[in-house]
């Protein structure tokens, strides 16, 4: 049985019809088209599926699609602000934080909803806050460089 | 263009820090991996695979999947119209199953249907009726290569010698991004086939001889490939989905899920070792037997590559007067294995560093010194007879990897919980923490060896567009996140001194470029690229507005031969590349938490090409040495996985991995365009030895076997011996 429902996802609202045990990542990703969120495990493992559920970063393949509904969602196709990169992402690039770039887009996300919450955190908490991300080609560093030289950056804009 | 004179030199060069041309689409979610194609009308495959390690196939009944609404397709082994068969250099992989199982995952039957649901659905309502068979495992599998080495005197004694038997456990490429592809049938009758892969070329023989197709009709186009290890190079649901596409006209996608992953590609070899090494009393090499027994699994794939391998490296990066090695690769009933970073190296590096440790202690001298001792140098003969003619700066990067500077030790005056062994669980607050610190150097051939033709193709193209040039370069070489499609640019930028360079889509319209594997795309198809664009500029005159300028090239090594099956002798490979690890680390002995606290590594790269990128290979390669040191092992119980997920097989997180200290050493290696030489490799091979190294030197523990786990690291239960 399909449920008529309405997801908000970046700003836009997307009508769709969908079985209850539809997990957001699936409906995102053939119902709404959105295939920025990847899914690497399906399983809450990896990351690679995150989305920000009203700023807060979520495991989207193990959040059903129902419950989404009123919450402003916000996935990897969202960071940016049209064609201008976030500066995560800029600095992902920079820093070498990108190989294959399956991961990207979770790390990414994991990565905003941190500095939204704390804009100027140590490496130990970049690292906590990144360690339900997985990636398999970087070793890391280039990630974790990336996320404090942006708060370094916000940073100096803000002051 | 270029003229004399004076002139400013394009940017993006090779050598220059140039970020990847994929790298905005990666990071803004654009970018399309094989698992985000979607064509109108697509629909979806699934896979039914044996429960089974071992079985005879009674009867396949596939009338109730058949019969389910939605559904377009049910194969079988009947239904393969050309070669039953696949595999990269034995075809002895059934497409599809008929009367045997031979390892647990192995496909049987393929769906296609409307979504991916019904597909499920439909597989789950196909029966197999299966009647078990004994299961082969290690002790009696059934050899499929064995590579003897004979090398120098083989009755020599020596003054002092050092045995020890040593295990690795079997791997996971484990790349994020699972075995995913979309076939999309053809107006010609052929298909085209969009996938995430190591090696269009070899897929796409195996595609067509299955299907029946000629090779002008199975077209295939590299689609994002998440990461790929070694993991993609044996055909995974490339002939699956094409035969589903045929058959039910349609597009069709296959995606597998992680536990499908785990069944669905080869592993790195698990290994058994037996070493032997000889020495004089003031510490010099005179011998090393070693016996290699490698897992096979159920089928061949590039196990007779890697055998070779593990024959070949056995001993190490040190000149011995005399070696006598027995490398065997059996076929059993575990999963198959093939080709991962490092193959056949690093499994012998993880005995022969444990071994020269071990060595070192009963002569009384400093591990590096033994091995600096020993270091074999341009000019020396590696075991197989072969001269070392290219850079071997093997006693180099051991003293500049000891020159670097140590970490402080925090555990001794503990600031942070997080910086302890167990972190935030709060298992101990100092007390039972030891630091050891180890060193291991592992080496290996770059590119294809014995005898195998290996060479990769180019085609370079210069047009004008609104009057400025624009070279297109197009290969059919894989881009799997390591960053080809930046190098190739900056060689194209280089050569012809044009800023704007698009790397085309790699895809089978143009010759093969190989394997992205063996640390060989950047040498091979970069050369390749070279060589287009050298012919290129020499007709860089014809070009105008009417009229492009085109060169295809195809740029081969020098010829490699088999290793002699007797003696083990020959000039097996082309070139070798070498890098030495230091691995500091916290063991809490009581509980046997391990905390690494910093790995070094100094590593010959030829040429730096792109200093981020080969940063990256290096940084990625020791995480996955860190995880075969002290996490990642695919369980095996009768030929069956236990621990298919991510949950049960874990890999680094950015917790467990440490801060990497850098020293990269350029050594132009003659043989290669530029100097350069392969990156991706040898940061796994020596890594896991040295964690491991350091691991002893802190618990004073033999640890034989890899991964290390909790257990073995606690005092109480000590119980590998020491000879
Ligand atoms: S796909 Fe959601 S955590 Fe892996
Ligand atoms: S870049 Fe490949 S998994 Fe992170």
């Amino acid at each position: 049985m399909k449920y008529s429902t309405t997801l908000n996802v970046n700003g836009i609202d997307y009508p769709v019809e969908i079985e209850a045990e539809r997990s957001l990542l699936s409906v995102v990703r053939t119902e709404i088209g959105l295939t920025g969120p990847k899914e690497g495990c399906d399983d809450s493992e990896c990351g690679a599926c995150m989305m920000l559920l009203d700023g807060k970063a979520v495991n989207s393949c193990s959040y059903l699609a129902l419950q989404a509904q009123g919450h402003k969602i916000t996935t990897i196709e969202g960071l940016s602000e049209g064609d201008d990169l976030h500066p995560l992402q800029a600095n992902f690039l920079e820093q070498g934080g990108v190989q294959c770039g399956f991961c990207t887009p979770g790390m990414l996300i994991s990565a905003s909803a941190l500095l939204q919450a704390n804009p100027s955190p140590t490496e130990d908490e970049v690292r906590i806050a990144l360690s339900g991300n997985l990636c398999r080609c970087t070793g890391y560093d280039g990630i974790v460089k990336a996320v404090l030289i942006t708060a370094g950056e916000l940073a100096a804009q803000g002051a | 263009m270029a003229s004399s004179g004076t002139r400013t030199l394009v940017r993006g060069r090779i050598g220059e820090l140039v970020l990847r041309p994929d790298g905005v689409p990666k990071v803004t979610g654009a970018f399309q991996f094989a698992s985000d194609l979607s064509r109108e009308g697509m629909a979806w495959g699934v896979t039914v695979r044996s429960p089974h390690a071992h079985a005879r196939i009674a009867a396949i009944d596939v009338s109730e999947a058949a019969a389910l609404h939605g559904v377009l397709a049910v194969l079988t082994h009947a239904d393969v119209p050309g070669r039953k068969t696949y595999g990269m250099e034995h075809h002895d992989q059934p497409v599809l199953a008929w009367d045997e199982v031979r390892y647990e995952g192995e496909p049987v039957v393929i769906v296609a249907a409307v979504d991916l649901e019904t597909a499920r659905l439909a597989a789950a309502r196909v029966r197999v009726h299966y009647e078990e068979l004994p299961v082969v495992t290690w002790d009696d599998g059934i050899v499929l290569r064995h590579v003897p080495i004979r090398h120098g005197d083989q009755e020599v004694s020596a003054e002092v010698v050092v045995s020890g038997t040593y295990e690795v456990g079997m791997q996971d490429q484990a790349f994020l991004g699972p075995e995913s592809g979309l076939a999309i049938p053809a107006e010609d009758g052929g298909i085209d086939l969009h996938v995430a892969t190591q090696w269009l070329h070899v897929d796409q023989e195996q595609v067509a001889a299955s299907t029946g197709l000629t090779l002008e009709q199975t077209r295939l186009h590299l689609a994002g490939v998440g990461g790929a290890f070694g993991g993609r190079e044996d055909v995974s649901m490339q002939i699956h989905a094409s035969l589903l596409a045929l058959r039910s006209g349609r597009p069709v996608k296959m995606v597998y899920t992680r536990e499908e992953s785990f069944y669905g590609h080869v592993h790195r070899h698990p290994a058994r070792m037996r070493y032997e090494h000889g020495a004089t009393r003031d510490g010099r090499l005179v011998y090393v037997k070693a016996d290699v027994l490698l897992d096979g699994g159920a089928y061949a794939s590039s196990s007779p590559a890697v055998v070779s391998n593990a024959a070949t490296f056995a001993v190490g990066p040190y000149r011995v007067e005399s070696a006598t090695i027995d490398a065997t690769v059996t076929l059993t009933n575990n999963p198959p294995c093939g080709a991962m970073r490092g193959f056949g190296a690093v499994q012998v590096a993880f005995a022969h560093e444990a071994q020269m440790d071990r060595l070192a202690a009963a002569l009384g001298i400093d591990p590096v010194d033994l091995r600096i001792a020993n270091a074999l140098t341009t000019g020396d003969r590696m075991i197989t007879g072969q001269l070392v003619e290219g850079p071997a700066p093997v006693a180099e990067l051991l003293e500049r990897l000891r020159a670097m500077p140590l970490p402080p030790d925090t555990a001794m005056l503990p600031s942070d919980q997080r910086d302890l062994p167990g972190g935030l669980a709060n298992v101990t607050h100092g007390e039972g923490v030891r630091r050891g610190v180890g060193y291991a150097i592992g080496f290996k051939n770059i590119g294809f060896s014995e005898g195998f033709d290996d060479y990769a193709t180019a085609r370079v193209r210069v047009s004008l567009v609104d009057g400025a040039p624009r070279v297109e370069v197009h290969t059919a070489a894989c881009e799997v996140g390591q960053g080809l499609v930046t190098v190739l640019a900056q060689i194209a930028r280089t050569e012809l001194e044009i800023a704007d360079v698009v790397v085309l889509q790699a895809d089978t319209l143009v010759g093969s470029a190989g394997s992205t594997s063996a640390s060989r795309q950047t040498w091979m198809t970069g050369g390749a690229v070279r060589l287009a664009c050298e012919a290129v500029r020499a007709r860089l005159h014809e070009l105008s507005p009417e009229r492009h300028v085109e060169e295809t090239a195809e740029h081969h090594h020098r010829p490699t031969v088999p290793l002699d099956p007797v003696t083990g002798q020959g000039d097996s490979v082309v070139a070798l590349a070498f890098a030495a690890h230091r691995a500091v680390a916290d063991v809490d002995c009581e509980l046997g938490l391990v905390r690494v606290v910093e790995i070094a590594t100094s590593q010959d790269v030829g040429r730096i090409i792109n200093p981020i990128q080969c940063e990256g290979q290096i940084q990625g390669g020791i995480a996955q040495g860190l995880g075969l040191a002290v996490m990642e092992e695919i369980q095996l119980g009768a030929g069956r996985i236990r621990n298919a997920s991510f949950t049960d097989y874990l890999i680094p997180t950015v917790l467990d991995m440490p801060t990497v200290r850098l020293d990269i050493l350029e050594t132009p290696h003659p043989l290669a365009p530029y100097g350069l030489n392969g990156v991706g490799e040898p940061p796994t091979i020596a890594s896991t030895p040295a964690v491991v190294a350091a691991l002893r030197d802190a618990s004073g523990i033999a640890l034989a076997r890899v991964p290390v786990r909790p257990e073995d690291l606690t005092t109480s239960s000590s119980s590998v011996s020491s000879s």
